[in-house]
C-alpha cells in the first residue's frame, strides 16, 4: 500500500470538468538543482554564472538561429486557448502556468522582450518580460513540469509543440548553470558507464546469465541472453530498467523467446546498454548526439546487421526519428530492414509469418486494455503504414491475449494522456507532481476497470511502466496492474514448436 | 488635392511596404533556419503530397482547432470565412472592370461581414468567459480584436448606416494603384475604417498574425516522416558529425 503523501490525491471527476484555475498551485514544485560536477561532466557550468541574464538571452538567441521550431512557435501563437485544458499537469493540479500557452509564455515573454520590436518598445502591452530571477524561477519549476508529451500541439492550429520551448528553455537553463540533478547525473553515467542505472559490465553479464537460469528452471528450454557476442545478426538496444526492473524484466525476457523461437542471433552491448537518450529531455543536441554515438559504435564493434530497439517510449522517438540524423548513415546495416527496428514490429512480422506459435488461452486469466505510451504514438510510427504505432502493440497484444478493451478514444491514440512521469521527471522529488499528472489516464484506466473488468494495463515504455508501477497505487489499483507487451508474449509463446 | 487625400495615400503606401517587406522578411528567416530533427507530430503523411494535403486540412478547414473545441473553431470559421469573402469583396475597389468572380462573390460579402464580426466579438467574449482564455490574454490580444471588430463595424456601417460615395472612393483606389492620386471622400466613418486598415497592415508583421505565415512553417505538420528512409541534417549540426566521426 503506497504511503499517505502530504498532499491531496486528486479525485476522479465524474464529468471531466475541467478544473478550477488555482493560481500557484504547483510554485513549491521543482526537481532538485543538479550538484556542479553533474553539470561540468556534461560541459555545463557547474553554477549558475555571474551574468547569467545576458548568457541565457544569448543562448536563446543562438536557439532561434538553429531551430526553426522554436521560432516559428514562438511567434505564431494567437491565444486562442485551444491547447489550455489539454495538459495532464494542469488537469491534474489546476495551476495556470501548467497550461501549455502559459508555460509557453514564460519562454515567450523573454523572446519578445529581446528579440521583438513590439517587445522592446511596449513590452507592457504584450506582456514581454526582462530576464530576471523571478523569471528564472518560473522557468526552473514550470519547465519541469512538461513532460515533453506533445498532446498539446496535437490541439493546436499551429502545431505549437510545448516540448520544443520546455526543451529550449532546459537547454539554455543547462547553460547558465542550472541543470536538474536527475537528467544531468544520468546522463553522466550514460557516458561514464553506458547506461542510465550506472550498472557495470559484470553486472550486466550476471544479470543476463540469472535470466537464461530462470527462464530454463520455468521452462525447460535454455534460451540464451547474450551480451556483447560479436559477429551477432542483431543488436538489441533496450531501456536499462528491462534488465532488472519488474514489470520491465518480464518483457525482455519475452524480447529473448521471441528471438530464440524465430532463431535469431542476437545480442545486447555493454558499450550502449541503454536505450534511453536522456538528453532529449535537456534538449541538448549535442548531448543527444554524443549519446546516440554510443549505439553506431557498439554496432561496428559487434559487427552486427541490425538494430532493435526494446520497449522504450522516448527512447523510440530518437530512435525512430532522430537516430539517423544523429548518428547515420546507417548504410552498412543490412537494408532488407527498417533501420532501425522495434522489437514490436519484428514480433509482429513474426506472427504475421507464422513464424512463432501463442497460445492466446494461457492469458485467459486477464483482460487488457492498453496505454499508448506519448512519446511512440505522437513522435514515431511503427511499421509501413500511417498510425502503426497503434495497430501493431495491439495486434501483438490480441494475437498473446483473447480480452482486450480499449480506453476513451480521447485518452488513446494521438490523443493518449502522459504517463505523467516522462521528459525527464520520473524522480521522487517530482512525486507530487507524478501523482497529479497520472490523473487523466487513471481516470480512464477506472472507467474500463468498472465497466469492462479490466484487469491489466500494458505499456511499451520503461518510464511508463515505472511511473505507473509507483503511482496506481495510490488510485487504489494495485501496482503489478501494468505489464510489458512482451511479458504477454512471454506467456503465450509456444517455446519449441518452430525449431 | 487635399492634404487629407494625400496623408491617406501616403499612410497606404506606407502600410504596403511595412506589410510586403516585414513579412517577406520574416517568411526569409523562418525559410532559412534549420530543422536540425525530424518533429512531425504523428501520425504524419509520408509524402510530400501528404504533407499538402495535411496543410490545406489545417488552413482550410482548421482540422486541429475543430478536434479541440467547437465554441472556438466556430467563431474561428466565422471570422476568418467571413475576412477572406470581404477581402475578395472589396477587390471591386481596385479592378476596372470588376472582374466576373468578384462580381459573384458581392451578394455573398455583404453576409460575410456580419459573419466576420459575430466571429469575433465571440472570440472576444471568450476572453473574458473563459477564465483559462482571461489568464492568457495580455493586451495586445484585446486591442487586436477591438481593431479587427472596429474595422467590420465602420465597415458595415458604411453599408447601412452612413453610406460614402463609393465611387469617389473606387477612384481614390484606382488612383493609389495607378499612382495617379485622386480625392478621398472625407467621411469620418470612411476614414475610420481606411486608417484602421492601415494600421493593421503595419502591425501584421510584428504581432500574432504572423500565425499567417507560420501556420505553413510548422515543421510538426509540415514534415514528411520518412526519417527511417531519409537522413535529415542541419548544416550547423553535420559539424558536429565531422568533429566525431566514427
Ligand atoms: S492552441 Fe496553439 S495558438 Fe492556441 S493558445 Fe495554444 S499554443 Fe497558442
Ligand atoms: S507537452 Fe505535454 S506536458 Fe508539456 S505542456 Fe504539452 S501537454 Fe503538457
Amino acid at each position: 500500500m503506497a504511503k499517505t503523501p502530504e498532499f491531496e490525491i486528486p479525485p476522479f471527476r465524474t464529468e471531466l470538468e475541467n478544473p478550477a484555475l488555482v493560481e500557484g498551485a504547483m510554485a513549491h514544485c521543482q526537481p532538485f538543482i543538479a550538484a556542479p560536477e553533474h553539470n561540468t561532466d556534461l560541459g555545463f557550468p557547474g553554477e549558475l554564472v555571474d551574468n547569467w541574464e545576458m548568457k541565457a538571452v544569448e543562448k536563446l538567441g543562438d536557439l532561434l538561429n538553429k531551430n526553426r521550431a522554436l521560432r516559428v512557435y514562438l511567434d505564431s501563437c494567437v491565444k486562442c486557448g485551444a491547447c489550455t485544458d489539454k495538459c495532464h499537469y494542469f488537469i491534474g493540479t489546476g495551476d495556470p502556468k501548467n497550461m501549455p500557452v502559459a508555460r509557453q509564455d514564460l519562454l515567450r515573454s523573454v523572446y519578445r522582450r529581446y528579440f521583438t520590436l513590439a517587445g522592446k518598445i511596449a513590452p507592457g502591452l504584450v506582456g514581454a518580460k526582462d530576464m530576471t530571477k523571478d523569471v528564472l524561477d518560473d522557468w526552473y519549476k514550470y519547465f519541469h513540469q512538461c513532460s515533453q508529451c506533445r498532446r498539446c500541439a496535437v490541439f493546436c492550429p499551429y502545431g505549437i509543440d510545448t516540448a520544443e520551448i520546455s526543451m529550449a528553455a532546459r537547454d539554455i537553463m543547462d547553460h547558465i548553470g542550472l541543470g536538474t540533478k536527475y537528467n544531468n547525473e544520468i546522463l553522466g553515467k550514460v557516458h561514464k558507464i553506458g547506461n542510465n542505472l550506472g550498472l557495470p559490465e559484470n553486472a550486466l553479464i550476471n544479470t543476463m546469465e540469472g535470466l537464461e537460469e530462470d527462464v530454463e528452471d520455468e521452462t525447460g528450454i535454455t534460451v540464451r541472453f547474450p551480451v556483447d557476442k560479436k559477429g551477432a545478426d542483431v543488436l538489441l538496444v533496450t531501456p536499462s530498467a528491462d534488465f532488472f526492473a519488474e514489470p520491465h524484466v518480464d518483457g525482455l525476457i519475452g524480447y529473448a523467446k521471441v528471438f530464440h523461437q524465430a532463431g535469431i542471433n542476437w545480442t545486447v552491448s555493454s558499450h550502449a546498454s541503454e536505450a534511453a537518450n536522456f538528453a532529449m529531455f535537456i534538449g541538448s543536441y549535442e548531448q543527444m548526439h554524443k549519446v546516440a554515438q554510443r549505439i553506431r559504435q557498439a554496432a561496428l564493434d559487434l559487427g552486427v546487421k541490425r538494430v532493435i530497439f526494446g520497449e522504450c517510449g522516448h527512447a523510440w522517438r530518437v530512435a525512430y526519428s532522430f537516430l539517423n540524423t544523429l548518428a547515420g548513415p546507417w548504410d552498412f546495416l543490412d537494408p532488407k530492414y527498417p533501420k532501425p527496428q522495434h522489437i514490436l514490429e519484428v514480433t509482429y512480422d513474426l506472427i504475421q509469418r507464422g513464424a512463432i506459435n501463442l497460445d492466446a488461452s494461457a492469458n485467459d486469466d486477464k483482460v487488457l486494455t492498453f496505454h499508448d505510451s506519448c512519446n511512440v504514438a505522437r513522435a514515431t510510427r511503427m511499421g509501413d503504414v500511417e498510425g502503426g504505432q497503434f495497430i501493431i502493440p495491439r495486434e501483438v497484444i490480441k494475437a498473446s491475449v483473447n480480452k482486450f478493451v480499449d480506453m476513451n478514444p480521447d485518452t488513446t491514440h494521438e490523443k493518449t494522456f502522459c504517463c505523467g512521469g516522462g521528459g525527464g521527471l520520473l524522480t521522487d522529488d517530482l512525486m507530487e507532481l507524478r501523482i497529479k499528472g497520472a490523473l487523466p489516464r487513471m481516470e480512464a484506466l477506472k472507467d474500463v476497470v468498472d465497466n469492462h473488468g479490466v484487469t491489466h494495463m500494458a505499456a511499451i515504455c520503461a518510464i511508463c511502466k515505472s511511473q505507473f508501477a509507483k503511482v496506481m497505487p495510490y488510485y487504489g489499483f494495485p501496482m503489478d496492474m501494468i505489464v510489458s507487451v512482451h511479458q504477454l508474449v512471454s506467456d503465450a509463446i509456444l517455446l519449441g514448436t518452430k525449431e | 488635392m487635399s492634404g487629407l487625400t494625400l496623408a491617406y495615400a501616403l499612410a497606404f503606401y506606407f502600410a504596403v511596404v511595412v506589410l510586403v517587406v516585414g513579412v517577406a522578411f520574416k517568411i526569409g528567416q523562418f525559410w532559412t533556419t534549420p530543422t536540425p530533427l525530424k518533429i512531425p507530430l504523428m501520425p504524419a503523411p509520408m509524402t510530400r503530397k501528404g504533407v499538402g494535403f495535411r496543410l490545406a486540412r489545417e488552413v482550410i478547414y482548421f482540422e486541429s482547432l475543430f478536434k479541440s473545441n467547437k465554441w472556438i473553431w466556430i467563431f474561428a470559421v466565422l471570422f476568418h470565412a467571413g475576412l477572406v469573402l470581404v477581402v475578395l469583396r472589396h477587390l471591386r475597389y481596385f479592378t476596372e472592370p470588376v472582374w466576373f468572380w468578384v462580381v459573384l462573390v458581392q451578394p455573398f460579402g455583404i453576409y460575410a461581414g456580419f459573419a466576420m464580426v459575430a466571429g469575433l466579438l465571440g472570440l472576444w467574449a471568450r476572453r473574458f468567459v473563459v477564465d483559462r482564455i482571461r489568464y492568457i490574454s495580455s493586451l495586445s490580444d484585446h486591442l487586436m480584436l477591438a481593431l479587427l471588430t472596429l474595422i467590420g463595424v465602420s465597415g458595415l456601417m458604411m453599408k447601412y448606416v452612413a453610406r460614402t460615395d463609393i465611387i469617389a472612393l473606387k477612384a481614390f483606389c484606382l488612383g493609389l494603384v495607378r499612382f495617379d492620386l485622386q480625392p478621398l471622400p472625407s467621411d469620418p466613418v470612411l476614414l475610420l475604417h481606411m486608417g484602421l486598415v492601415a494600421l493593421l497592415m503595419i502591425v501584421f508583421p510584428f504581432s500574432k498574425l504572423l500565425h499567417v505565415p507560420g501556420v505553413f512553417f510548422s515543421p510538426s505538420r509540415n514534415q514528411v516522416d520518412d526519417a527511417r528512409e531519409k537522413r535529415h541534417l542541419a548544416p550547423w549540426a553535420a559539424k558536429l558529425d565531422t568533429q566525431s566521426k566514427i
